[in-house]
């Protein structure tokens, strides 16, 4: 992809590896992604794909021993992150980036009350006195739509359900007005209403901040729903990568394809679901050729044998797959 | 032809019936959100106390040690503004100046005068034992505090920063554990010889304060590493708080359960180790008085005058049986996993 002026962010051959004892496991060898002012990029990726390492990365909250950035770059706003002082580092997180985990059943200090986790991020960061942080942090759990928030503000995290806790955190991400939110798997802890709920939520906020989003997840129709452009991660590569509607159309990898198929459809009659055979690889101990080979239904000896190249389909679709080209035309049809 | 199992291992799926947590609807949320009602939950903490209220011996301990803290801070003013008896106060009368029986006076006779009696020089036991009450509970109280800052920070960096700054700093830890106490007090003490009794005092809460954190430290660098890879860490690390805020803004009161515990544990250990270094003559001098030089000053004196020892010896026994009733029912209450319903 060109380098454009408008991106926010721009992660170039990024590898982070963890030593082990006796091996080195490469969670993300060679990852480039690009995010646009306003836009919103999903990662999708089963497991142990890479995707959350390389977001952690972005933040440099990789720790290290064990792990370690061993190449590339990222540059947010034009400066490198991975050059940053330690107070660099700290004054971007939380501020120009910032992060909702996963889990908001163990994301927020259980000892804490809402109130002073959500003050602590603008007293740090706006040097905002006790009072300006209180009116804000209440503003923002309003802005979230908690009810009674001036009441519920002195609750202790426990006294929240799990969608409000998710909340919680997102008030607490955005309370800075980051130019970049990332939001690793924000529903998977939550059930389909309350999903729908948080996404909406950050859909809306994302639109009236206009801030810039990276949503991690593996759940393809919340992709489909949320995202202008998507990244498809596997075994620490990215293995496709194209705006949202054409990932779906056509894609150009059979990675893609397979996991596209693996979404149950309840329109079909088709007793069972599409399953993609085997394991990811092991991280530590990859094969020469594609790691996708040993999985793929159309594997050839040339893909055991070398490493697929990245091939660019269109002006923004790229596939890392021998037969990218092939692939694409045949899911035109 | 029966069913072929698949090639690979992979387990046969079954799409129709797919009952993933994905879509299970918790009701309380649901509730939660029409009607947007706050249950007013029972902390951790209320919890505990509950708990420990439920423990007759606790509550026993507590009590105690509340009744005898209270008499030796104001029960040796008190005594001095109705008697004029201090513990130090010897008459002078000369036939006063030796040790009579509890509840009697100098011939024998019955008098609320002296309740424990006097000890040789003609002195108040009673007055003695409140106010060496004082130095006792100070010492502890003093002592406990210096560990548990000593221990908590100590603990809480090393077991945050984790790698070769922990390495080294438990194996300090490790080498002044296998110190005998008692020489390090004396080496201590030794070291810094005393002008003034005040300042000698001084020395034996810091001397004391050294050497219990070590455990303490132990017990904090355990809870810590257990904490630290949470996601609220590494929430806090990606909102920017600086790394000695997050030790002990977030982490640190998230292990108080244990320290709480432990230091109700240490001050009866600290008075134990205060009162034998009193017993040996290491301890608080003369003319002041704590119940471990009670204790040696009655020790001598045991066959002829049993209640010098009995009355010292017996308020502390009282003492450091009730702190570790309650130290052990805090444990009970705070720790979940020795809950018994």
């Amino acid at each position: 992809m060109p380098k454009s002026n408008g991106n926010l962010l721009s992660v170039k051959d990024l590898c982070v590896y963890f030593k082990t004892e006796d091996n080195v496991v490469k969670a993300v060898d060679g990852v480039s992604f690009e995010v646009k002012r306003g836009q919103t990029l999903g990662i999708v990726g089963e497991s142990g794909s890479g995707k959350t390492v390389a977001n952690l990365s972005i933040m440099r909250l990789i720790s290290e021993p064990p792990g370690q950035i061993a190449g590339g770059a990222i540059e947010f706003n034009g400066r490198d992150i991975l050059k940053m002082s330690p107070r660099e580092l700290r004054d971007l997180r939380g501020c120009h980036i910032a992060m909702i985990f996963q889990d908001p059943m163990t994301s927020l200090n259980p000892f804490m009350r809402v109130s002073k986790q959500l003050m602590e991020v603008t007293q740090l960061h706006l040097g905002h006195t006790k009072e300006e942080a209180r009116r804000h942090a209440v503003e923002m759990l309003e802005h979230v739509r908690i009810p009674d928030a001036p009441e519920r503000i002195d609750s202790y995290p426990h006294e929240f359900s799990g969608g409000m806790r998710q909340r919680v955190m997102i008030a607490m991400a955005l309370s800075c007005k980051p130019q970049l939110l990332i939001a690793d798997e924000p529903t998977t802890a939550l059930d389909v209403t309350i999903q729908a709920q948080i996404l909406n939520l950050i859909q809306k906020l994302k639109t009236e901040t206009g801030t810039s989003v990276i949503l991690i997840t593996h759940d393809l129709g919340v992709i489909a729903g949320m995202t202008d452009y998507v990244t498809v991660m596997y075994a620490g590569k990215v293995f496709e990568q194209a705006p949202t509607p054409e990932l779906f159309e056509r894609p150009g990898n059979p990675y893609t394809k397979a996991l596209l198929q693996s979404v149950p459809d309840p329109t079909s009659e088709q007793g069972k679901l599409f399953q993609i055979p085997g394991q990811p690889p092991d991280l530590a101990n990859l094969p020469s050729g594609c790691p996708f080979a040993p999985r793929c239904r159309r594997v050839e000896e040339v893909c055991r044998r070398e490493f697929p190249p990245f091939v660019r389909l269109t002006s923004n679709h790229f596939s890392l797959c021998h037969f990218a080209d092939e692939v694409y035309a045949e899911s035109a049809t | 032809m029966a069913d072929i199992e698949p090639p690979d291992n992979r387990p046969l799926v079954e799409p129709e019936i797919h009952v993933g947590p994905e879509y299970a609807v918790a009701e309380s949320d649901v509730a939660e959100l029409v009607t947007g009602e706050v249950f007013a939950g029972s902390s951790l903490w209320r919890d505990a106390w509950r708990r420990l209220l439920r423990n007759k011996l606790a509550v026993f301990g507590m009590l105690v040690v509340l009744v005898l803290a209270i008499a030796s801070v104001i029960g040796p003013a008190i005594i001095a503004r109705a008697t004029g008896l201090t513990y130090d106060s010897i008459p002078k009368d000369a036939a006063l100046l030796k040790s009579f029986a509890p509840f009697r006076t100098a011939d024998g006779k019955f008098s609320w005068a002296h309740p424990m009696g006097t000890d040789n020089a003609g002195r108040d036991i009673l007055a003695r034992v409140l106010s060496g009450g004082q130095i006792s509970l100070m010492v502890a109280l003093i002592a406990t505090l210096v560990s548990l800052v000593i221990g908590i920070s100590y603990g809480a960096i090393a077991g945050y920063l984790g790698g070769r700054v922990d390495d080294l700093m438990m194996r300090i830890v490790d080498v002044l554990y296998s110190l005998p106490y008692v020489i390090l007090i004396i080496v201590l003490l030794a070291l810094l010889p005393a002008k003034t009794p005040t300042a000698q005092l001084a020395e034996l809460f810091f001397a004391l304060g050294a050497v219990s954190w070590l455990t303490m430290a132990r017990i904090v660098r355990g809870q810590i590493i257990s904490l630290k890879n949470q996601d609220f860490v590494l929430a806090a690390r990606a909102t920017g708080v600086p790394t000695l805020r997050i030790i002990f803004r977030h982490l640190v009161p998230n292990a108080l359960g244990p320290v709480i515990v432990y230091a109700t544990l240490t001050i009866p250990s600290v008075m134990l180790s205060e009162a034998f270094l009193s017993f040996l003559g290491l301890g608080v001098r003369p003319p002041r008085v704590s119940w471990g030089s009670l204790a040696a000053e009655g020790a001598q004196n045991l066959a002829i005058y049993p209640w010098q020892l009995i009355f010292p010896g017996l308020t502390m026994a009282l003492m450091l049986f009730s702190l570790n009733f309650v130290g052990d029912g805090l444990r009970d209450a705070l720790d979940p996993q020795t809950r018994k319903e």
